[in-house]
């Protein structure tokens, strides 16, 4: 009988060498005469374990990893197909806390299914939600939406199906759905998985996106900087294309959905939605005033859905199991599961799909197990570039968008980075200055100018120049792109900026900060 | 020097793409992408070219190849290697192997070796913060990346090319 031996695609285990793996093992069975063969699946996620290869056993598959090439030799050797034991075996897969303790349910198929296998996905409850939503009325896809209580995972967490009803309620003889695939936060990389390991699961959330609004083409402005998500997404459109689940007359249904993909060219401020779809259009990517919001004039002028990846990719299991079903996972306003993704100085990084309401530290330690350098954890920065910097008498706060804007913080697109006590704040914030003006459209004058002058100030703090008259330019800095900016690039920079100094100020050669922010 | 016009090569191929992307919506990102992809920058020489196609000015499409980090307006080096200096990076360690990656190869970034064989440029995240340090190149990331990993990396280039 062949044996299965399962060794991921995804691009974070390339980066650590599974493709030398997986020629490795193919060698090393050559040559013993085992009949096996080898199936690049997506990632578990567990990124701290790859390259994670795993066994098909009539038990379920067993794991084996941190795996590096060289030492696929001694799984052989160990006779690891037959049982033999190996000092990187993990038993069985499913039963690894790390991922028994997650509720997955936009990653429900992540790490088992060959990523553009549409048979596999449909085996694994694949388009049961696009089914449900060909017998609905837009009306009741839209309501269905609203009640799961699913808020956008982009960023800005406003209301999904709030935002669709406005597009299905503006009459116009075109409408787009955008899926906003910039992916521009640094610490996250959930879009990259699905659109990596599970490509189908985000085309049917298009779908039904397009059934809800009455939209018959999407786009997925994608990040240039993710190669292989652009190869693997092409393939599962023309897969879906194939079977008529994209194209004309969708299943009979009468209906049709067009979906291509579109590359972003390397301006973080493309991820903003109004300089997205400018981008789309083929111009700068200079950021709009609102109103007209993009849902009533968007693309090329007209109504447009503009949604993040995991957004769109939560919606089919919405579909499938009901609102109820994910808006019981949850706390407060913030309902459903949120992919967390784990990175900086951490032992086990890695996704972790979590209902809302988990803590910090939880993350930090139970699911991360505390810093990588085994130095104490000063610093966590919670929701991309823009995100504030939490010190550990913060680490208690539970996952949650209410909670988290009480602290002066936000949960953006789920990216937590870790830093050890070697890291010097006064330079974070430095960084996020720097990022500001390398990344500002240019639209206005705070961010513009203000960032560059951020940089010069703190240089002065960090120089030890008349260090508190400078700390009092910071906060003016600060207060003129919080309220003079037109969007959050500008207008959120001085959260990394201030949490650093507000929670960190022995960095910034004081002692002691008489007036928060 | 700067050539004055385009090489027939390159002329034939950004052609090509004028006439296969025109009538697209929104083409002129699809259109830089393929010229990039194909000829490694986008010549100034074809703006104008671009620009006739797409009934937008010499002015707007200057404006658009410089407005976004990917397009380059020169030929770069064999070798592309981008390495990030976002958060998670910067968490462990990306500032020194910045440094290190500088030294070795003698160039600061956006520039490319004298021998033609690597050109060096900063990148924001690629998505790879699960295992940082992390470098691209050439379109493949590297993981978990330290100075000895680097050091094998580009000789291994070096002595591929
Ligand atoms: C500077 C800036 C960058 C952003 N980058 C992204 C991004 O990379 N991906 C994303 O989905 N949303 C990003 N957003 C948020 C979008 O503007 C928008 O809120 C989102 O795409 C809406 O989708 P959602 O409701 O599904 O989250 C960004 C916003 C700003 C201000
Ligand atoms: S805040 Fe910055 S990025 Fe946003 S519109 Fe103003 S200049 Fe552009």
């Amino acid at each position: 009988m062949t044996i299965k031996i399962f060794v991921p695609i995804d691009s974070t285990a390339l980066s650590l060498g599974a493709n030398e793996v997986a020629v490795a093992i193919s060698k090393e069975a050559q040559a013993k005469k085992l009949d096996i063969q080898i199936i690049r699946n997506s990632s578990r996620g567990l990124f701290w374990l790859e390259t994670l290869v795993e066994l098909e056993t009539p038990q379920g598959r067993i794991g084996f990893g941190p795996i590096n090439p060289s030492d696929v030799k001694s799984l052989f050797d160990a006779d690891f197909i037959n049982g033999g034991e190996h000092p990187l075996a993990l038993g069985l897969v499913s039963e690894i806390d790390w991922l028994k303790k997650q509720e997955r349910l936009t990653f429900a198929r992540m790490g088992i299914t060959e990523p553009t296998n549409i048979d596999q996905y449909m085996a694994h409850d694949g388009f049961q939600g696009l089914k449900n939503a060909l017998n609905l009325k837009p009306e009741a896809i839209v309501e269905t939406v609203t009640a799961s209580g699913l808020r956008g995972r982009g960023g800005a967490a406003f209301p999904t199906g709030i935002k669709w009803k406005t597009v299905l309620d503006t009459q116009a003889t075109q409408k787009y759905i955008v899926c906003n695939a910039d992916e521009g936060d640094s610490g996250t990389y959930s879009d990259r998985m699905i659109m990596e390991g599970d490509p189908f699961v985000l085309i049917e959330g298009m779908i039904i996106a397009g059934l809800a609004v009455g939209a018959t083409q999407g786009y997925i402005y994608l990040r240039s900087e993710y190669p292989h998500a652009l190869k693997t997404l092409n393939e599962a459109i023309h897969q879906a294309t194939k079977i008529d689940y994209l194209g004309e007359d969708i299943l009979k249904s009468g209906k049709s959905f067009h979906l291509e993909v579109r590359r972003a060219a390397g301006a973080y401020i493309c991820g903003e939605e109004t300089s997205l779809l400018e981008s789309l259009e083929g111009k700068r990517g200079l950021v709009r005033f609102k109103p007209p919001l993009p849902a009533i004039e968007g693309l090329f002028g007209k109504p447009t859905v503009v949604n993040n990846v995991v957004s769109l990719a939560t919606v089919p299991i919405i579909l499938a199991k009901g609102a109820k079903y994910y808006q019981d996972f949850g706390m407060g306003k913030s309902r459903g599961t949120l992919p967390i993704q784990l990175a900086g100085n951490l032992k086990r990084t890695g996704l972790v799909e979590k209902a809302f309401g988990i803590t910090l530290r939880e993350l930090l330690y139970d699911f991360g197990g505390g810093s990588l350098s085994g130095k104490p954890i000063k610093a966590v920065q919670v929701g991309g570039p823009l995100g504030a910097y939490l010190p550990e008498s913060q680490f208690d706060t539970p996952l949650d968008y209410e909670k988290f804007s009480e602290i002066f913080a936000v949960l953006g697109h789920g990216g937590i980075v870790a830093f050890d006590e070697t890291v010097n704040m006064a330079k974070m914030a430095r960084y996020a200055f720097n990022f500001c003006a390398i990344e500002s459209c240019g639209k206005c004058t705070p961010c513009r100018i203000g960032s560059t002058r951020g940089i010069e100030v703190i240089d002065h703090i960090m120089q030890g120049h008349d260090v508190n008259k400078h700390i009092a330019l910071v906060r003016d800095l600060a207060d003129t792109m919080l309220n003079g900016s037109l969007c959050a690039l500008g207008g959120m920079t001085p959260f990394p900026v201030l949490s650093a100094l507000n929670h960190f100020s022995k960095d910034f050669g004081v002692d002691a900060i008489d007036s928060k922010a | 020097m700067e050539d004055l016009v385009l090489n027939p090569q390159d002329y034939k191929i950004i052609n090509q793409h004028i006439l296969e992307y025109q009538s697209m919506p929104g083409a002129l990102l699809p259109l830089l992408h393929a010229i990039q992809d194909d000829i490694g920058y986008v010549p100034e020489l074809a703006y104008s070219l671009i620009a006739k196609a797409l009934s937008l000015s010499v002015a707007e499409v200057h404006g658009v190849v410089t407005f976004y980090h990917h397009f380059r307006t020169h030929q770069p080096g064999r070798h592309i290697l981008q390495v990030c200096r976002a958060e998670s990076c910067q968490a462990l360690g990306s500032d020194a192997l910045e440094i290190h990656i500088k030294n070795k190869l003698g160039i600061e970034f956006h520039e490319t070796t004298p021998d033609g064989a690597f050109t060096l440029e900063p990148i924001y995240c690629l998505g790879n913060c699960a295992c940082s340090p992390s470098v691209m190149i050439n379109e493949e990331v590297y993981g978990r990346v330290d100075n000895k990993k680097i050091d094998q990396l580009i000789s291994d280039l070096k002595n591929a090319s």
